[in-house]
């Protein structure tokens, strides 16, 4: 069985026919060569899959790409269409907030969506936000920093 | 993951004469089915997706209840400010649950379906005395979790609503698996509008229960110290890699007695 499946990924519309079973993970990264997306544990741990659905972040590994017919996705590729990074990404630059950077992308699209929510968040809040995001590099204090830094130049 | 066949349910309707047709599992946001379906733990040949039901979605106050379509997303929950005015546990304990990303993605109606000995909404369901609306009856929450994994409903049955009557009081307090959020031990108290007390707890044991002992002590008085002082029986109780039963039977009586607290 092959369905017909049609989203807008980054600002553009695409369509594809795909296998029922085809994650969104996977139609992001293998259909549309979109490997920002990252996959660390595929079971929902760790969030280096996250990307926003409709403006909300999801993890794409745990969700199939059908359950996203019509929807508006950005993934961190959308974030810097033109080559020049986005405030959160020069903030987790400028802070260290990263090591081997796998778990980068989920991070930033996870950091966007708190601060989306939560325009000046302490650094309570942020961890609690982060909860869904694992990184086994830096002890997380970096990415803390980053994400305040991140959120006070987007304020600007 | 097994292949499967995927449909769209428009109405309530259609997706239990598709779940009867085909033999098939509705999908909510998926955060259980597709990880079990990746571990092939589950095979449906065919999901029904709820998702474009409109019925099933949203908040409203009915009376003295607030009922939350089946479909209805942790996070919306957290937020809703029809629910934080009327029973604040109910945000509180959306908000605990897993991570941001699965809230969002996660609905009230799945999590019950699934009732994972673990979950969360089983205790504010028990305690509060609320109804499962399907598209074929009301089923009260103390007849609708009947065991590990298992529920009242029938397999083409599909939730609609849940209904929570509105406490006096209540709160949930969460000693959750630091790595899943999920519940080691959840302990949801209430006092209803008729002054009864009722104490569910999740993570224990196979299924969502009431704490007889715990209520007793709370109805003779209602402080975190009378709910603190009952021994709870571990014979019953869940013993795995996370926690020995008598260490759980210890966490139902501190997680009932900070809920005390919280209820103010
Ligand atoms: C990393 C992670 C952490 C989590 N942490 C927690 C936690 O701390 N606490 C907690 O309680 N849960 C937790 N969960 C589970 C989460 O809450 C799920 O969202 C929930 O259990 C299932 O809801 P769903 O909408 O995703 O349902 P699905 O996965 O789509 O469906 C689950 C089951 O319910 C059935 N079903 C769904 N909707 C209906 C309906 N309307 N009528 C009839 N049957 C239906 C499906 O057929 C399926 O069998 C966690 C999940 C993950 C991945
Ligand atoms: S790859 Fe999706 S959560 Fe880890
Ligand atoms: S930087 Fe290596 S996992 Fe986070």
């Amino acid at each position: 069985m092959s369905i017909p499946i049609a989203m807008t990924v980054n600002g553009k519309a695409v369509a594809a026919d795909i296998d029922p079973r085809t994650l969104l993970v996977d139609f992001l990264r293998t259909n549309l060569g979109l490997t920002g997306t990252h996959v660390g544990c595929d079971t929902a741990q760790c969030g280096a899959c996250t990307v926003h659905m409709n403006g909300r972040a999801i993890k794409a590994c745990n969700v199939l790409a059908l359950q996203a017919q019509g929807a508006t996705i950005l993934t961190i590729e959308g974030l810097a269409p033109d080559g020049t990074m986005h405030p959160m990404q020069a903030a987790f630059k400028d802070c260290h907030g990263l090591q081997c950077g796998f778990c980068t992308p989920g991070m930033v699209m996870s950091a966007l969506d708190l601060v989306n929510r939560h325009p000046q968040a302490d650094e309570a809040t942020i961890r609690e936000q982060l909860e869904g995001n694992l990184c086994r590099c830096t002890g997380y204090h970096n990415i803390v920093k980053a994400v305040q830094q991140g959120a006070a130049a987007m304020a600007k | 993951m097994y292949e499967v066949e995927y449909q769209q349910a428009r109405s309530v309707a259609d997706a239990a004469t598709l779940l009867a047709k085909t033999g098939g599992k509705a999908l909510a946001g998926g955060q259980s089915l597709i990880a079990a379906m990746k571990l092939r733990l589950a095979q449906p040949g065919t999901l029904v997706d709820l998702s474009g039901i409109a019925e099933l979605q949203g908040i409203r106050r009915e009376g003295d209840a607030i009922v939350i379509g089946a479909m209805t997303r942790h996070a919306d929950i957290a937020s809703s400010a029809e629910v934080k005015r009327a029973v604040p546990a109910l945000a509180a304990l959306a908000e605990g649950i897993g991570d941001r990303q699965v809230r969002n993605m996660g609905t009230i109606g799945g999590s019950i379906a699934n009732n994972d000995p673990a979950a969360d909404w089983p205790a504010a369901l028990v305690a509060l005395g609320a109804t499962v609306v399907t598209g074929k009856r009301r089923i009260v929450a103390g007849d609708f979790f009947k065991g590990m994994y298992e529920t009242a409903l029938a397999d083409d049955e599909i939730i609609t609503a849940v209904s929570f009557p509105v406490p006096k009081k209540a709160a949930y307090a969460k000693f959750p698996n630091p790595a899943s959020r999920f519940a080691l031990v959840g302990v949801f108290v209430a006092q209803l509008p008729d002054g009864s007390v009722r104490v569910a707890v999740t993570g224990a044991a196979p299924a969502v229960f009431r704490a007889s002992g715990i209520e007793a002590a709370l109805a003779r008085s209602f402080t975190a110290e009378a709910a603190r002082a009952v021994a709870v029986d571990a014979s019953r109780l869940n013993a795995d890699l996370h926690a020995s039963a008598a260490y759980r039977a210890h966490l139902v009586s501190v997680m009932a007695s900070r809920a005390v607290a919280a209820c103010g």
